[in-house]
């Protein structure tokens, strides 16, 4: 069996982790392993992030880190950590500037400075991007060009970490599965940062990409750390429902609905937005968790379109302004038969964001001693509803902490391993899986079910009894996870990385229904039907744990 | 609408067995993909197809990379029809893992 054994193991390589290898070796650690799942820097959310990169840069006119920080924590519904909010807008800046020397090619004006726009929740022009539609691939080609370059950093890609190990309430290390050969690996790190990205792969309407079931969540509950703020799912509002659509994200309207001013029509062609609340005549200002609100309201009501969304319309944008705006995008939206001139396409909800995750310090440490978490793996910097544009600061700057804070962990501590029982016990899991097993249906089958199920009853609106019903179905399909069938052949076997995937994706599915069962208000991007009101006295996190048996608990409920 | 069919003829095995070819008929709507027809495969019929994707359709990631009719192209922007059958192999040029799963990483992000 491979055995490997580094300083820093760090789970996941979109940008948080790629940050964190750079930012560990930084710090002084000499033998950083940068494993993921699928390939170094191509899978995970980064690059699929489309948007913006919010960063109080002061480019377009005066801006502070305190004017980002009163627009994230109002956004976050008064939910927000305000220690890790205030380190994200603190630091974007130098982060955006570093990312900017090694070329990461921001968009920028005519004199030169680099463009910043206004994203819906913030209160002046702070956004940066790189055109067109091309952030998040530029962000990972930048950071995958700076950690090839650094020979400390060991890139493992398609390892597939199954369990982390712990000696005495310490990580102590991973067993991992080799996809391509299907081997168990074990390595034996000083310090370990979870960086795998969350898990909005368990909602039928995601915008995820393959490999974000939530798997960082559940490795970190099972090694005993506490997660915060599982309720709180970010559901996109406007997801692309139709005409059918490849070769882009479902979240690509979002830009130009700023840079344009797309207007946003039930299924007669009339504007609703401010039926609830919300005026743009002055432009796209309606924050996420609202405009969901009002959409998902719509279609209930049967003012939908045909697919069961609405309408987003630029019919009244002149042409030349679409093709200034869409650049090259026009012609790949030709290519799906799309032409905004003179159609509306159809946008409905679809779980995008995860403001819930791995509850950290200011170091990124959690409450397990070696182990720490960045990126979307880790919660609570965004409460209850993320700002536009905080997701890629998030990643930049969480990655950098955790690299520091964990290689500085790291040198503190000699390197130890045992082959204990758990250890065993994981890596003949991978092996007897890999050996194939009869049963009825397979992991595949049971991963739709549970993203019907959590579409269904933990969506964008949720209540007491829809909740217990998704609890109660989750419990039973984890007691029924070790019958479901698995095809022979240990190399690239997809139905041993689906259970794997299964295993995690019910762990992190039932601590979302779990938290929001016992968060009886409404509150950001949780939304009750039975209780629709925000309740003063819930404006407090609560903590998921899971203790000997297996089972999770929640805290802080009332 | 009825849905049409798709026909798919895809390379199957390890990759030190003999090759052999299996066919499928697949459901679709206007403007659904060739990769969208891998996943239902996956999901209806025979999970242990093994196909390599990862942002299933934004085009971003290029993992779905293989050879569709003999021509090198991406699964998740290659359109389905019901006019001919799709012949699907791994990428030429690179060691076979699994059906449609070759050697595509980077030699230094290999453990082995």
């Amino acid at each position: 069996m491979t055995h490997l054994a580094c300083d820093v193991l760090i789970i996941g390589a979109g940008g948080a982790g790629m940050y964190a290898a750079i930012a560990a070796a930084r710090s002084g650690a000499g033998q950083i392993v940068l494993a993921d799942k699928s390939l170094v820097g191509r899978g995970g959310a980064t690059v699929m992030a489309q948007m913006t990169v919010a960063a109080a840069l002061g480019e377009e006119g005066p801006d502070a880190w305190t004017l980002h920080l009163e627009d994230t924590l109002a956004s976050g519904r008064g939910l927000c950590e305000e220690n890790l909010a205030a380190l994200l807008c603190r630091e974007a800046p130098a982060r955006v500037r570093e990312m900017e020397e090694w070329r990461a090619g921001w968009a920028r004006r005519a004199d030169g400075r680099i463009a910043q726009v206004t994203a819906p929740g913030h209160s002046r022009p702070r956004c940066c991007y790189v055109d067109f539609l091309n952030t998040g691939p530029a962000v990972a080609a930048t950071l995958r060009r700076q950690v090839a370059q650094v020979a400390a950093i060991r890139r493992v890609s398609n390892l597939n970490v199954t369990d982390i190990v712990t000696a005495d309430g310490k990580a102590i290390g991973a067993v991992a599965l080799d996809s391509a050969s299907g081997e168990a690996v074990t390595i034996a790190a000083r310090a370990v940062i979870i960086a795998a990205g969350g898990l909005t792969r368990i909602f039928r309407r995601n915008s995820a990409s393959a490999n974000m079931g939530g798997d960082g969540y559940a490795l970190a509950l099972t090694a005993g750390a506490d997660l915060v703020d599982m309720e709180f799912v970010q559901f996109f509002p406007i997801g692309h429902l139709a005409p059918r659509l490849v070769g882009m994200d479902p979240i690509m309207w979002d830009p130009f609905r700023y840079k344009l001013g797309g207007r946003l029509l039930d299924g007669s062609g009339r504007e609703f937005l401010s039926d609830y609340g919300s005026d743009e005549t002055s432009g796209y200002t309606t924050p996420r968790d609202l405009a969901t609100y009002a959409i998902t309201k719509e279609v209930a009501a049967g003012r939908g379109s045909p697919h069961g969304g609405v309408y987003l319309s630029f019919t009244h944008v002149p042409k030349s302004a679409l093709e200034a705006a869409f650049g090259p995008v026009i012609e790949r939206l030709a290519a799906n038969a799309i032409d905004l001139g003179r159609m509306p396409v159809e946008v409905a909800p679809i779980a995008h964001y995860h403001m819930g995750g791995i509850a950290v310090d200011e170091r990124m440490a959690t409450r397990v001693p070696g182990l720490f978490a960045a990126g979307e793996a880790a919660g609570g910097a965004n409460g209850a509803n993320r700002l536009s544009g905080n997701a890629i600061p998030e990643a930049l700057v969480f990655g950098e902490r955790a690299g520091h804070s964990a290689a500085a962990y790291a040198a503190s501590r000699t390197l130890r391993w045992e082959r204990g029982a758990a250890v065993t016990a994981a890596a003949e899991r991978i092996r007897s899986l890999g050996a194939g097993r009869r049963g009825d249906v397979s992991p595949a089958t049971l991963l739709d079910e549970l993203r019907e199920l959590m579409w269904r009853e933990v969506g964008p609106f949720r209540s007491d009894a829809g909740l217990a019903r998704a609890v109660a179905r989750l419990a039973e399909m984890r007691a029924c996870l070790n019958e479901a069938g698995i095809a022979p052949g240990p190399a690239c076997n997809p139905t041993v990385a689906d259970w794997f995937e299964l295993r995690a994706s019910l762990i992190a599915a039932e601590a979302v229904a779990r938290a929001a069962r016992t968060r009886e208000e409404s509150r950001g991007a949780h939304q009750r039907d039975d209780f629709a009101e925000t309740d003063p006295a819930w404006a407090r996190p609560q903590f998921v744990r899971m203790n000997e048996a297996g089972s999770l608990t929640v805290s802080g409920a009332r | 609408m009825t849905p049409r069919l798709a026909r798919l003829r895809i390379r199957r095995g390890a990759g030190d067995a003999a090759p052999s070819y299996e066919e499928f008929a697949v459901p679709f709507e206007d403007g659904a993909s060739v990769l969208d027809a891998l996943i239902w495969i996956r999901a209806t019929k025979d999970p242990s197809l093994a196909i390599r994707y990862s942002c299933i359709n934004a085009n971003v990631c290029k993992e779905c990379t293989i050879a569709i009719d003999g021509v090198v192209g991406y699964a998740c922007t290659t359109r389905l029809s019901a006019e001919s059958v799709f012949t699907l192999d791994p990428l030429p040029g690179k060691r076979v893992l699994r059906d449609l799963v070759s050697e595509t990483r980077p030699p230094k992000e290999r453990l082995k």
